[in-house]
């Protein structure tokens, strides 16, 4: 098998990403729950419509590679991961505890499926680009995706890898942009304006799309066009993203980095997210 | 510890969890007395009469309290994006320019990432810039990306940069304006959010480069910087139900070490001398006392209590400072472990 199940509507696995990270959330009753329900429909579609990769092994040297760059959307990855069968879903409940594969800063060592060490933001994307090149070497057809975020691109690191990967021209590399505009300390386009963002990656000769990263149609067309495209670059798929997504009364939230939610919210999170399912 | 990721772990589903708010709480226990942001109150206290003082940070005013700075000051404010070195070198621009910068960041993104910016554009020039890093040592469950286990081994080779580890609130709070009168390049470990209170009760006085003897005794002497005097005042509590007497001798300031103060007590004799830190084995306040102590020919029985050389779990803290040996009750049984042998 390289791709995980056909048969169920990426929609479908959206939902059950939100609510496998809902549901990881609650066990620990804060984090970086905007995050993961924000991007979840970019993951789906990493996951069940792009990747290749074989669930019962993690670590198969023909799947696609996915760099998750930042390390507290873990429980986003880890989210898919179960939705992917990579993950036991009851494993949920160890989330953020003591000796869990699932800590709250995704870690290389502790989970299958991570392929780095993240959170030490601004790195993802030059060991994308290292990986790039070493599948190249290898004469690998596999790619490399490399998660990161609106306000880790104020890390220089970021452009010089952009530089790079643009001079060595590596159209094995799909780098995707959760601009979700929330940042640590407030709305990301406030703390340093990184727009116009399309013509900076295109002035770094990259093959740029900008899509609204919850439409799944979208999305399916654009990584679609990043994996087919004929350029000798490397690609990008900027998302927009809205955080919470899902969630009326936390999409409302105006500070939601990290999320604090009452022990009493999460059932009604959850009855938010079935009841947007069955509508 | 050599982990494996393909072990699936036992899952206890009645077991009791230590939460998120345990991992990235303060180190504060549940009763303890505590102060809110005392380095953000601090510093707007200082800069009322210092128009110089400036304040610079790379996304994490709200996480090294310096939105207190941010919100009494908003033209002296500068917010940098999530770009350390870009922060730094920053900082170091204004400062050539007669400014004060303090930046704030995380403790490892200072040391880690932005070490050849503060070495060159700072310290080198001796620059007037106050590094003020939040989460030292083992204060956050998030793992290696977050724990800056070894700032003060990277900081401690830098020529001409002073080295700050406070105690408390008490203590930011009276060494925040010293190192604003400090001529030159300053780094100092943040203790944020609710900060433990203790040193008042002892009638403590902040002063730079110096040590200070907070309590006497005649079996241990454990010398310690940052909130580990905390945890020693404790030990030295508990050790006394077993009638072992243990005097603290608090060394904030780690460079320049007060070698004087520390030799002097050292140099007593019949003293087990323990050094008590928040950071790895290597290269911090323990090797730096053991180093001095050697070269001038004190040689007392020599112990530390520190992290271990190694990338530590993540986790939540209470448990990972047991688990590391820096919790009270690990501290008290290995000082007396040591005494009895």
């Amino acid at each position: 098998m390289t791709k995980a199940g056909h048969n169920v509507s990426l929609a479908d696995r959206a939902y059950h990403i939100r609510r496998h990270a809902l549901k990881m959330g609650e066990v620990q009753g804060q984090g970086y729950i905007a995050q993961a329900l924000g991007v979840a429909d970019v993951l789906a579609v990493s996951y069940f419509h792009a990747m290749n990769y074989r669930p019962d092994d993690p670590e198969w040297e023909e799947r696609d590679r996915f760099l998750l760059s930042i390390g507290h959307y873990a429980i986003a990855l880890y989210a898919a991961l179960i939705e992917a069968g990579i993950i036991p879903e009851d494993e949920y409940i160890t989330y953020g505890g003591d000796d869990s594969r699932l800590p709250m800063s995704g870690m290389a060592a502790y989970t299958p499926g991570m392929e780095i060490t993240g959170g030490s933001l601004g790195q993802g994307l030059p060991i994308a680009v290292g990986v790039a090149l070493a599948l190249k070497r290898k004469k690998s057809q596999a790619k490399v995706y490399c998660l990161f975020s609106d306000g880790e691109i104020d890390e220089g690191s970021v452009w010089e890898a952009a530089m790079s990967a643009g001079s060595y021209g590596l159209d094995n590399l799909v780098a995707i942009v959760d601009v979700n505009n929330m940042q640590a300390d407030g709305p990301s386009k406030g703390i340093l304006n990184f727009e116009p963002l399309v013509p900076k990656f295109e002035a770094f000769n990259w093959h740029t799309q900008r899509v609204d990263g919850n439409d799944i149609d979208a999305l399916v067309n654009a990584f679609d066009a990043a994996k087919n495209a004929p350029d000798k670059k490397p690609r990008i798929i900027i998302c927009d993203t809205k955080m919470a997504k899902g969630v009326d009364f936390l999409e409302a939230r105006e500070r939601n980095h990290f999320l604090r939610v009452e022990a009493d919210e999460w059932t009604k999170a959850l009855a938010v997210l079935d009841a947007g399912r069955r509508a | 510890m050599k982990r494996n990721k393909y072990q699936r772990p036992v899952i206890d589903l009645g077991a009791e969890r230590l939460k998120t708010s345990a991992m990235i709480a303060s180190i504060a226990g549940a009763d303890q007395r505590t102060k809110p942001a005392p380095f953000g109150h601090a510093l707007v206290e200082v800069a009322k009469s210092r128009p110089d003082i400036v304040g610079l940070t790379a996304d994490l005013a709200k996480y090294t309290d310096l939105h207190v700075f941010r919100d009494a000051y908003p033209d002296r404010f500068y917010q940098m994006g999530m770009a350390e070195q870009l922060l730094m070198a920053t900082a170091a621009g204004m400062a050539r320019e007669g400014f004060t910068p303090f930046a704030t960041t995380y403790a490892v993104f200072a040391s880690r990432r932005a070490y050849d910016f503060i070495c060159l554009a700072i310290a080198e020039e001796e620059l007037n810039v106050k590094i003020v890093c939040a989460l030292p040592g083992l204060t956050t469950g998030y793992g290696p990306s977050h724990q800056a286990t070894e700032d003060i081994a990277i900081f401690r080779g830098m020529p001409n940069l002073t080295i700050v580890d406070p105690c408390d609130a008490l203590e930011i709070e009276q060494a925040v304006p010293a190192i604003a009168a400090h001529q030159g390049p300053v780094y100092m470990r943040l203790l944020r959010g609710n900060v433990p209170l203790i040193l008042d009760e002892y009638g403590y006085k902040f002063e730079l480069g110096k040590a200070k003897l907070i309590r006497d005794g005649a079996d241990v002497l454990i010398i310690s910087s940052g909130f580990m005097t905390m945890r020693a005042l404790e030990a030295a509590t508990a050790l006394e139900k077993d009638r072992i007497k243990a005097a603290v001798l608090h060394v904030p300031t780690i460079k320049p070490l007060d070698v004087e103060t520390i030799r002097r007590e050292a140099a007593k004799t019949g003293r087990l001398v323990v050094v008590a830190e928040n950071h790895t084995i290597v290269g911090g306040l323990g090797e730096a006392v053991a180093a001095d102590l050697l070269r001038n020919g004190i040689t007392p029985n020599f112990r530390q209590i520190a992290l271990p050389d190694e990338f530590l779990d993540a986790g939540a803290l209470p448990t990972l400072h047991d688990r590391y040996g820096i919790s009270t009750d690990a501290m008290t049984k290995r000082v007396k472990q040591w005494l009895s042998r």
